[in-house]
């Protein structure tokens, strides 16, 4: 951090660029497992063209209309052009799951002619809204045809491994998110062969952490996957389901959560249920994003991640 | 102005429909009970219920979130996402405890027992009902 700290008045113009478009933007670094939320110079070092840079995008929900925002459509269009005016441009995308609100065909078609917009590659997992329709295809016919099982995968990129998990399918009465016997199996398969020096990032719909069981917001077997992956002195958690920003550090382990680019869902225990809550129109912005994560190599063995707003 | 006055020729061809579909409808309820389950925040409700043989129970999905009736332990029933407002029927014929669950969000959980001798009602209520599962979604703005 002290280094970053005499980069000060170098950056000062870059701050202010990049307040700009940052709005709300909530930047987090985590060094030696404690989160610290940093000044604006970092903010700033996070578009710096150094190490790995790619985006999160969340719940999308194409298809939704209801009062929550009737509109997920044109938020996703918002989000997307947000994404086209980023100073840096981003390796890639990840897209972390409710893609689509009820699995039509249409509103794939919809998400995907939005998301292209970007320019981005894109890779995705699938949330629970993602594979509702009656035969259960749809979103590996066109998403998932090089993963296994219910579309899990892992690649590499800028020496930092990625890994797509799917915890929303075969879920079970009574309980939470669920990763499987077959994942975890391929999981420890994949990162047999891996160096404890590999940066991980590892992203998959719901929260593999518990946020809150009562609403099911939880994987219940995340342990066994964060388990295989201890040897790693980096590991990157992202995940969404929940529509809000929500994070935590562990260790070596950073868990977090984006917003939605379709509609917010209450904090945890503060509603009668998680369903869509709904903000006053004017406020709807506020509470949907993008997140940037930064892997810097050699510098900070950790991500940095940003929240951006649609609107401050 | 124009739909006024085409309406003054249908009302002979809906009453007749109507009156049909009545008439089934009251054999058909007069045969057997049914129950409705309204889901609801994220809830069940009622989350416990016993109902006896040959109970037609229907939920109906009022959230802004699809939801499933799944049943948990028996394999025995199993709605498709039910979107706002859409409905899922299925007939209990058997005594038994059948837990069921959201399979999207599986900490919905809720139980429906049933209780009594099969043939305590009409032997044929089962017969005229639909046997199986239903799902009747209903058009939406989608």
């Amino acid at each position: 951090m002290s280094e970053r700290d005499q980069h000060d008045g170098v950056n000062r113009r870059k701050v202010l660029e990049c307040m700009t478009w940052a709005g709300t933007g909530v930047l987090w670094t985590l060094s030696g497992g404690v989160p610290r939320s940093l000044g604006l110079v970092d903010q700033a070092l996070a578009a710096e063209p150094q190490g790995l840079t790619f985006l999160q995008i969340s719940d999308s929900h194409i298809g939704f209309d209801k009062p929550a925002n009737p509109n997920a459509i044109g938020t996703l269009e918002e989000s997307i052009n947000k994404i086209k005016t980023l100073p840096v441009k981003p390796a890639f995308m990840i897209h972390t799951g409710d893609i689509t609100h009820l699995s039509k065909e249409k509103e794939f078609d919809d998400a995907q002619r939005i998301i292209s917009q970007a320019g981005l590659d894109t890779h995705y997992v699938p949330g629970e809204h993602d594979i509702i329709d009656p035969e259960v295809k749809i979103y590996k016919e066109r998403y998932g045809k090089d993963a296994k099982g219910a579309g899990w995968y892992s690649f590499d990129a800028n020496g930092v491994h990625f890994v797509g998990l799917v915890n929303v399918a075969n879920l079970k009465a009574g309980g939470q998110g669920s990763l499987g016997a077959d994942q975890l199996k391929w999981l420890a398969d994949d990162l047999a062969g891996k160096s404890a020096s590999t940066p991980v990032v590892v992203f998959a719909h719901i929260p593999l952490w518990v946020v809150y069981k009562e609403w099911g917001w939880g994987t219940e077997d995340a342990a066994q996957a964060l388990d295989l992956m201890k040897k790693f002195g980096s590991i990157t958690v992202l995940n969404g389901h929940i529509h809000q920003v929500m994070q935590k550090v562990e260790g070596n382990v950073t868990f977090h959560t984006a917003r939605s680019t379709a509609f917010p869902q209450p904090a945890p225990g503060t509603a009668p249920s998680p369903g869509p809550m709904k903000v006053a129109d004017d406020k709807l912005r506020s509470v949907l994003g993008i997140a940037e994560v930064t892997m810097r190599q050699g510098q900070d063995r950790l991500a940095t991640i940003v929240d951006t707003a649609l609107q401050g | 102005m124009f739909h006024q006055h085409d309406n003054r020729h249908l009302p002979r061809v809906v009453h007749l429909a109507v009156a049909i579909l009545a008439t089934a409808a009251f054999f058909t309820a007069a045969r057997a009970e049914e129950v409705t389950v309204k889901i609801d925040n994220f809830t069940f409700t009622p989350e416990t219920l016993t109902v006896k043989p040959g109970t037609t129970v229907k939920w109906t999905n009022v959230d802004d979130i699809p939801h499933t009736v799944t049943s948990a332990t028996r394999g025995t029933f199993k709605s498709q996402a039910l979107d706002t407002d859409d409905t899922f029927t299925f007939t209990f014929k058997e005594p038994g405890t059948y837990e069921y669950f959201c399979a999207l969000h599986p900490h919905m959980t809720a139980t429906i027992t049933v209780e009594g001798k099969v043939g305590e009602v009409a032997p044929d209520a089962g017969a005229k009902m639909n046997p199986g599962a239903h799902s009747s979604p209903h058009s939406g703005t989608h």
